[in-house]
Parts: C-alpha cells; sequence; structure tokens
C-alpha cells in the first residue's frame, strides 16, 4: 500500500467515470492520457477545440497530416463519423454547455471550485492562455486532474488560489494522486480515498476541513 | 464577370498599407497561410496589428514577420509555444504589444465583427485578470463580461479549393479561423491549392461562401497532397522525412 497512485492509474480512473454517449475535451498535458483508457467498446466523443468532434489516436508516422492536429498541435485521426467545424462554433460548444465532460490540469484549485491553471503570476512570464477559460466555465462537469501537491510539498487544493484565475467556481470534481475530491456547496468532499490515504490525512495533507462521502455511490452524478 | 483570382501573393497584398490591422488564420502551423505571408514580408508594410491564435512557429510563417519588425502589436491567446523564440525574444525586449485574449472571446469576437454585432456578453473570464476593467452584467444568475468585436482591415487566411466568385472549402482542422476571419476584414484574401471552374465545389459543402471573399491567389498543391489525395510523407510541420534540418538551414 502507498498514499499515491500513478498518473496512468489516476488517468484509467478519471476514464472509469466518464459514461458511454458522452461528448468530452481533453486539456493539454495529462488530461490526454485519460484517451489511453477509454473503453474501446463504448463510443465517447472527442472534441478537440480547434475544430474536430471523433477526434482518434495518433497517427503513425507514414500517415502524419499537418492539417489534422489536437489543441496541443500533435497529430491525431478523425473516426469515422468525425465532423470539422470552425473556432466560433467549438467554443459555441464549450461556451453554450454541450460539451459533457472536461478534463484540465491545475496549479490550485479552491474549496469553492475556483481553478487557476494558465499563469503563476510569476513576473517576466510570458501569459497564454488559450482555451483554457472557455473550457472552465463552458463543460457541464469540469474535472481537474492534477498531483494533490505541488513540487514544493503544498497542497494545491487551498482555501483560496493565490495564483491568477481561469475561472470562478466552475470545478466539479478533483481527481488527485491521493484521493478524488468533490466540489460541493459545503465545500471539498472526500469521494475516494486511495491507498493508506484517510479523510483525516488528506485533511491534514490539505490544511482544509473535508466532508466524508467516501461512502457515497460513485456513479451517482455530481452537482 | 466576377472574377477574384490574382496572379500570386505579391498582388494580393501590394495594397497592404503601414499601420494595417490583419486577420491571420491558422492554429500553430495548420491552416497558416504561409504563402501570404511570405509576400507580406517581401511588401515590406510595417507597424501592423496581427490577430491570429498564437505568436509564431518556428522561424517561417508569422514567426518570420514578427522576426523582420514589421508587427506592432499581437493579439492571441496562446502566443508561448515551445517553438515560438521569435515572439518570445521581441516580447522580452520589449518591442512587441500583446493583447491576450482567451480563444473563445477572441473567436467570438471576430465572428461578431463579421456578422454586426456591436458587443456581447460572454461568461468566458469572469473574475479574472483577462476581464479587469470590463463591463460586467448579471443575467439570469449569471456573471458576464462585456466584450467588443476584433474588426481588421485585410484577412489573410488558407484553404484547399476556391472558385473565382470566392467559394471556399478547407481541409480538416486547419479550417479553424478561416471562416470567421474571412467574414470580419473590409478585404480578405485566401491561399488555396487550386482554383476550380465555377460549380466545381458542391453549393452543400461551400464552408466560406464567397460574398466573404475579395481575393483568391492559388499557391500549388500542399505537400502531402497528391491530386487532392492525402500521401503524407511528412512530418507534422509539414518537412519531408528525413528533412528534419530544413527550416533550420533557411
Amino acid at each position: 500500500m502507498s498514499t499515491r497512485i500513478s498518473r496512468d492509474d489516476l488517468a484509467r480512473r478519471i476514464a472509469a467515470d466518464i459514461p458511454e454517449g458522452s461528448y468530452v475535451n481533453l486539456g493539454i498535458g495529462a488530461p490526454t492520457l485519460v484517451a489511453n483508457f477509454l473503453p474501446v467498446d463504448q463510443e465517447i466523443i472527442l472534441h478537440t477545440e480547434n475544430g474536430l468532434l471523433g477526434m482518434g489516436s495518433a497517427p503513425d508516422a507514414a500517415h502524419v497530416d499537418p492539417d489534422l492536429i489536437n489543441a496541443g498541435k500533435q497529430p491525431v485521426t478523425a473516426l469515422p463519423g468525425a465532423a470539422y467545424f470552425h473556432h466560433a462554433d467549438s467554443f459555441g460548444m464549450m461556451r453554450g454547455g454541450h460539451l459533457d465532460v472536461c478534463v484540465l490540469g491545475a496549479f490550485q484549485v479552491s474549496e469553492t471550485g475556483d481553478l487557476a491553471n494558465w499563469s503563476t503570476g510569476a513576473p517576466g512570464a510570458i501569459p497564454a492562455v488559450g482555451g483554457a477559460m472557455d473550457l472552465a466555465i463552458g463543460a457541464k462537469s469540469v474535472y481537474v486532474m492534477t498531483d494533490l501537491l505541488a513540487k514544493d510539498g503544498s497542497s494545491k487544493l487551498v482555501a483560496s488560489c493565490t495564483y491568477p484565475l481561469t475561472g470562478v467556481g466552475c470545478v466539479s470534481r478533483i481527481y488527485t494522486d491521493h484521493g478524488i475530491f468533490d466540489v460541493t456547496a459545503d465545500g471539498l468532499a472526500v469521494r475516494e480515498a486511495f491507498g493508506e490515504n484517510t479523510v483525516a490525512s488528506l485533511a491534514e495533507l490539505t490544511g482544509l476541513v473535508l466532508a466524508d462521502a467516501t461512502g457515497a455511490d460513485l456513479t451517482e452524478g455530481n452537482r | 464577370m466576377i472574377d477574384k483570382t490574382v496572379p500570386d501573393g505579391a498582388a494580393a497584398v501590394a495594397d497592404i498599407p503601414e499601420g494595417a490591422t490583419i486577420l491571420i488564420g491558422g492554429f500553430g502551423r495548420a491552416g497558416q497561410p504561409v504563402e501570404l505571408i511570405d509576400a507580406l514580408i517581401a511588401h515590406g508594410a510595417g507597424g501592423l496589428t496581427v490577430v491570429n491564435n498564437n505568436a509564431g512557429n518556428g522561424d517561417t510563417g508569422l514567426a518570420a514577420l514578427l522576426d523582420r519588425g514589421l508587427v506592432r502589436k499581437i493579439i492571441c491567446s496562446f502566443p508561448r509555444q515551445h517553438d515560438s523564440w521569435v515572439f518570445d525574444r521581441l516580447y522580452r525586449a520589449g518591442e512587441i504589444e500583446l493583447e491576450l485574449v482567451p480563444q473563445g472571446n477572441l473567436a467570438e469576437r471576430i465572428r461578431a465583427a463579421g456578422a454586426g454585432i456591436g458587443a456581447f456578453f460572454t461568461p468566458t473570464g469572469v473574475g479574472t485578470q483577462l476581464a479587469e476593467g470590463k463591463e460586467t452584467r448579471t443575467i439570469d444568475g449569471r456573471d458576464y463580461v462585456l466584450e467588443y468585436p476584433i474588426r481588421a482591415d485585410f484577412a489573410l487566411i488558407s484553404g484547399l479549393r476556391a472558385d473565382r466568385w470566392g467559394n471556399v472549402v478547407y481541409r480538416e482542422t486547419a479550417r479553424n479561423f478561416g471562416p470567421i476571419m474571412a467574414s470580419a476584414a473590409t478585404t480578405t484574401i485566401v491561399q488555396v491549392d487550386e482554383v476550380v471552374p465555377l460549380g466545381g465545389i458542391d453549393p452543400e459543402t461551400v464552408v466560406t461562401p464567397g460574398i466573404f471573399v475579395d481575393r483568391v491567389v492559388a499557391v500549388g498543391e500542399r505537400a502531402w497532397l497528391q491530386g487532392g489525395a492525402f500521401v503524407g510523407g511528412v512530418d507534422v510541420e509539414g518537412r519531408p522525412h528525413g528533412d528534419a534540418t530544413a527550416e533550420v538551414d533557411q
């Protein structure tokens, strides 16, 4: 037993929570790993902000097509049934609440569901936001995939974000390497504690008051 | 007779003045109108304001335009990339102004300009640094921020095929900003692989109707197509396999 699960195991865990028929956007970085674990016998449609629904996996070198890329500007494929569209339509799909799930990385998430994931605000850093703010406020369920602790050991789950915000009160659920947290009207609730973690140990790590929802039905919809 | 075709990129961009605002299509390299940008570099008009999702990749296309010092200001969502060294240098030296816009607001501001919308309330960016100083309103219990259209003097975009009336079809995710940018500029210039006769594009499949297009330039087939069919043989940057130093050597 340990207190952390691997990034692949976390991606597998998130993939298991995405129901068949969902329209899903996976953010740049670790969230793209989730695609590797979506069940092949189910139809889950991936959206990429640069104008494609029905995104497939990466092609082999012979089939790399510079016109067919994902949000991270990596080569991808289009599945049978895919659709292309322009940028205003693509972001209308987000902002208009048509996406069921998006999975995003995070620098910090507050106990009220504020997300900070686009800028550390460091002096001299070149800012870049991309589609992060649109995704954060647009999808019906906004999942964050992240390590619980930053490299310096501090908790990424905080009472109030100190990094510049991406969106206010927008996060539904946080999947971390230590456990899964739901954002509720009363703060964060531990839905699942991995390995030797407990609600009490997670409360100690985060310095937050955490409700115990570990007995809740995991198939139940979130807020 | 209406014939929007022009002989080459130089003719297409010849009247772009100093200080123009130009929408440039593309998402990274996909859909970037590189031949038109090269013509713009040769044309030499400076003090430009450029609108693009990014701020150039590598040393070609938009990055080359920046590198020549022709761009005063860039409006984009994601300038910082692994290969944006030209922009990074100019920005750190204080030689280019940046207006950072969330990508969906960027797209909608361009769309709004083309559609004659005076301004719009959007939920994207509410409560963040990128909405500071902007008018907000609560509508049906949700907070929105007021954003204004981005209109331009010129749009440079890239399609797959067009006819002489300016009807355009695109290819895959290279479509991206093309259709909305085409509608939002006083003069829209489209580069395509080939110009086909009227009727050569099924009206059901036209993505950008010719009313939004002023000039069409045929630049020849992209390297990874042959007779319209995908043949590949390139990396994601469009360089032939085994030719990884091509860009560096330029």
